[in-house]
């Protein structure tokens, strides 16, 4: 890559104090992303997906312990005032959340909350920022958008909330949006037009963009990069179509493999993966998917295995035994 | 959501370091309780002065070997007006909880438990006594009734009766539908057997809690009312009237307005505590204040 | 919001009736009664027949409620037989210093409630956040009447900067009412601000914890914004119905911060008809007060309406 990328996470790891112990909700994770480009970053609830994007927009606990940098747009995110980060949150750096129904104030107007985030970083007076908070209602897909305004939340269905939610994460033109599983609350029906909705704005705007799931189905036809994360740690990384033609993480094929597929016959067991993640607050000393993986032997149970770029085309994987890109056809 | 339940984990840190510190305060609270309580019981056998006995040429004094803490303004020793003062708020305060607890305790067990037209009756019953404001009731009432130690422990006890009723009930109403309720019942036991083997032991621990808490504003409502010259008539001492008495001479003994004062803040403030102490207890929410 | 309001004013008549009812029924607890209370030494047979007779005090209990709550309903809450002033005009002529004590009161209450508790949900656990809430708790077992001396000692008596008692109509010297209110206020504010405070700085605690503060942080919103707009309106609504219940006892704490600051205010003519054994005037005031404040409840229940548009929806 010719440019530094505009985001770059290097050696984040995140501590959680809990009753039973330190948590380590992400354990020392790189990731890259470049202007305009898409990370999709894929993993089961409790995975550290989440933690990893509070810690990006630093809006983690306050008794959470962060180490290791964040450099966005060539500024170390974890050394800036606060008086920074807010400029910084909004222009700079949008977020997405998981759940329409909480993300937004249920006591505030939608314009309120449209609009005020216009005044704060874009200088506007009030009518031209209810006069834009129109257009960008109207640009994420609402009908009657002036209406829209005056309304609360909980006159909105789920569907229109996120709409809201991606106008007032758009409003102030981001140079990278994080989408935090911003369909997962969601009807499934609207949960394609959303995914869409993201997608299309992303390429229009050519901002980059962090989409965060637990399917790997949304990922696919979305994003230039997948990031695979397993109990806190990056266990495979790869440009999108390598990863689905030559997948080499056990634990990647098995993700896949959890999806409904459409031409399976009706009533077929989903290929549930078995077995649960293992405890963050007891780390093992070999590979945190050894005890849920067919393919486990001693030498995963004793080391963990690094995350590599031994024979990938492209890509990195985090296994002692990878799959042979034959074996994801059959899968 | 995935972000690991964070909110569950900080709630479960904060309040066990809280308790502990709780625990010397709480044992300080006690200890004032009884030191009050056992010198109201024995007063009579305690060396000190009688509490009305004047003594014209010692007015105000200072604290001296025959007066600990020193006389008030008609020459009385003030030690034994604080005692005897104690007599009367510890009297009004735990007998008239009595009162409020046993009927309203038993009432809001009855409805929550019954359920029907005795709930429908005993909550509206609640309703209406607590439309008045407490104070002017209490008022009303005794300027009819008349001011005595009797009459003053009735109607603040009647007054009380609607808060424990409330109490009483909404446990019993969580506790009714409980596996123990529901299989004591399959089994065959009586209503009273129901009541009284199962469901008071239950009730009676967050009842204890709030009698305290009630006594503390009971306390707090009968020195109101002496201080008004609404409450035991004199000369019998009451911490509300020697405030009231010592109110007249802020500017040149300050003391004597203070120190039942004092006395009377610490006394309301243990009880406050431990009653809070016991219904933190018995609240499963943590952090609720 | 009128189906709402409608339901709660279903329920405001019965309530307002069993009141009038029960102050009607307190009044025939006097021993003896009205004619032997008001003839006193003079009572001989004879007069006490005649008066009993004029006053209707010979009829059914019954009848004598259904007389007087006619009359009531016309505004005629009955005449003082010591002063001759009616009941209504003794009552309307006192009714503004109690407001004034009383608004002048709450706005202390939460001047001083509010920002603590803003500023220990933030600083929640903290060294500033256990003061304050212990500050607090003792503070409840504080009662105004000892507040009361306390100020009084402090800045009438120490430093002779306010009046410990008196009062000037508004009208005549606008400072001089002002300066006269200062310490009553500030006496009840005492009794009103640790509730106030306990209670937005739970609920503070967890709606700073919510997702659209995450959202509202992400925005880029100054931090002054999204306490006093984002988290202050969600977490307010326990803070009305607190404002609502302590209006009984800001009635009471007013009754004896009238009585000790000599402010001539409603509390002070209630206790003075129970010194001047007027049971007329008593029982007149106690019906307008406890109507009173149970009007005031009804409008209270209509203010979480205005605070959160599920409940103004009908989607509670």
């Amino acid at each position: 890559m010719t440019n530094p990328p505009l985001l770059s996470v290097e050696g984040v790891s995140v501590e959680l104090p809990t009753p039973r112990g330190q948590l380590l909700a992400v354990d020392k994770v790189d990731l890259e992303v470049a202007a305009g480009r898409t990370l999709g970053v894929v993993g089961e609830s409790g995975c550290g997906k989440t933690m990893l994007s509070r810690a990006i927009l630093q809006l983690l606990p306050k008794k959470a312990a962060l180490s290791g940098r964040i450099m966005f747009d060539g500024q170390d995110m974890v050394q800036l005032s606060p008086e920074a980060l807010r400029r910084l949150r909004g222009p700079s750096l949008a977020v997405v959340f998981q759940n329409p129904m909480t993300s937004l104030n249920p006591v505030l107007t939608i314009g309120t909350q449209l609009i005020e985030t216009l005044q704060a970083h874009m200088g506007m007076a009030a009518p031209a920022a209810a006069k834009r908070g129109i257009e960008l209602l109207a640009a994420v897909g609402i009908p009657a958008p002036e209406q829209r305004l005056r309304q609360y939340p909980h006159q909105l269905s789920g569907g229109m909330r996120q709409r809201v939610a991606i106008a007032i994460a758009l409003s102030c033109e981001p140079k990278l949006l994080i989408a935090d599983e911003p369909t997962t609350a969601l009807d499934v029906t609207v949960q394609a037009q959303i995914l869409d909705l993201l997608a299309r704005e992303q390429q229009r705007r050519h901002m980059a963009m962090i989409l965060i799931t637990h399917d790997l189905g949304v990922v696919a036809g979305r994003t230039d990069e997948v990031a695979v994360m397993y109990a806190g740690r990056v266990v495979e990384r790869a440009p999108t179509t390598t990863l689905f033609s030559h997948m080499r993480m056990p634990y990647t094929a098995a993700l896949l493999a959890a999806i409904p597929k459409l031409d399976s016959p009706p009533h077929t067991a989903l290929p549930a993966i078995a077995g649960r993640p293992p405890d963050p607050t007891r780390p093992l000393r070999g590979c945190s998917f050894a005890p849920r993986c067919s393919r486990a032997d001693d030498r995963c149970q004793a080391a963990k295995p690094p995350l590599d770029t031994a024979d990938h085309i492209g890509g990195q994987y985090a296994c002692w035994h990878p799959l042979q890109p034959a074996a994801v056809a059959r899968a | 959501m995935a972000v690991l339940e964070i909110d569950d984990d900080t709630a479960l840190v904060a309040p066990v370091a809280k308790r502990r510190k709780l625990g010397g305060l709480f044992l300080c609270a006690v200890a004032w309780i009884l030191l009050i309580g056992l010198a109201a019981v024995f007063a009579a056998f305690l060396p000190i002065a009688s509490p009305t006995d004047m003594d014209m040429l010692g007015k105000r004094a200072p604290p001296s070997a025959a007066h600990w803490l020193g006389t008030d303004s008609l020459g009385r020793d003030m030690l034994s007006r604080l005692i005897y003062g104690a007599r009367v708020s510890l009297t009004v305060g735990l007998l008239s909880s009595v009162i409020g607890v046993t009927v309203g305790g038993a009432l809001g067990m009855l409805a929550g438990y019954f359920r029907g037209r005795l709930e429908t009756f005993t909550v509206g019953g609640v309703d209406v006594l607590l439309a008045f404001p407490p104070l002017v009731f209490l008022l009303a009432v005794l300027a009819y009734l008349g001011q005595t130690v009797l009459n003053i422990t009735l109607v603040i006890g009647v007054l009380s009766i609607p808060a424990f009723t409330r109490v009483a009930r909404a446990v019993t109403l969580s506790l009714s539908e409980r596996e123990f309720v529901v299989a004591a019942r399959a089994l065959g036991a009586t209503h009273s057997r129901i009541l009284l083997r199962e469901l008071l032991p239950n009730v009676s621990l967050p009842l204890v809690a709030f009698f305290l808490l009630g006594v503390a504003v009971t306390i707090v409502v009968e020195g109101a009312l002496s201080f008004l010259g609404l409450g035991v008539p004199p000369p019998a001492p009451s911490w509300g009237s020697m405030i009231a008495e010592g109110r007249e001479s802020l500017d040149i003994a300050p003391w004597l307005a203070f120190l039942p004062a004092g006395t009377m803040f610490i006394t309301v403030l243990a009880f406050n505590i431990v009653g809070d102490t016991l219904r933190a207890l018995t609240d499963p929410r943590p952090g609720a204040l | 919001m009128a189906r709402f309001v409608g339901r709660r004013l279903l329920y405001l008549l019965p309530v307002l009736l069993a009141v009038s009812l029960l102050t009607f029924l307190i009044a025939s607890l006097l021993p003896g009664d009205l004619a032997y209370a008001i003839l006193g030494d003079q009572a001989t047979p004879e007069k006490l027949a005649a008066l009993r007779a004029k006053m209707g005090l010979d009829l059914p209990i019954w009848q004598r409620y259904l007389h007087w709550l006619w009359d009531v309903l016309q505004g005629d809450l009955g005449r003082s037989f010591r002063t001759g002033e009616l009941v209504l005009d003794a009552v309307l002529d006192r009714l503004p210093v109690s407001i004034e004590l009383m608004i002048m009161a709450e706005i202390m209450g939460l001047l001083i409630g509010i920002p603590l508790a803003i500023l220990c949900a933030v600083k929640n656990g903290s060294a500033i956040d256990r003061f304050f809430t212990g500050f607090a708790f003792a503070n409840l077992s504080l009662p105004s009447f000892m507040v009361a001396i306390l100020l009084i000692f402090l800045f009438a008596v120490q430093f002779n900067w306010l009046p410990a008692t008196g009062w000037v109509p508004f009208s005549e010297d606008p400072v001089g009412n002002l300066r006269s209110f200062v310490l009553p206020a500030l006496t009840l504010a005492f009794a009103e601000w640790p509730s106030l405070m306990r209670v937005l700085r739970s609920d503070m605690i967890a709606t700073l914890q919510e997702d659209y503060i995450a959202m509202a942080k992400a925005k880029g919103l100054r931090p002054a914004r999204i306490l006093l707009v984002h988290a202050l309106k969600p977490s307010s609504l326990t803070l009305v119905t607190i404002t609502g219940i302590n209006i009984g006892r800001l009635i009471g704490g007013a009754l004896i911060v009238e009585t000790i600051f000599a402010l001539p205010g409603i509390g002070r003519l209630l206790v003075g008809a129970i010194y001047a054994r007027d049971f007329i005037i008593l029982q007149g005031v106690v019906l307008f007060v406890a109507a009173g404040f149970v009007i005031v409840n009804f409008i209270v229940d209509m203010l979480y309406g205005v605070l959160d548009p599920r409940i103004r929806h009908g989607r509670a």
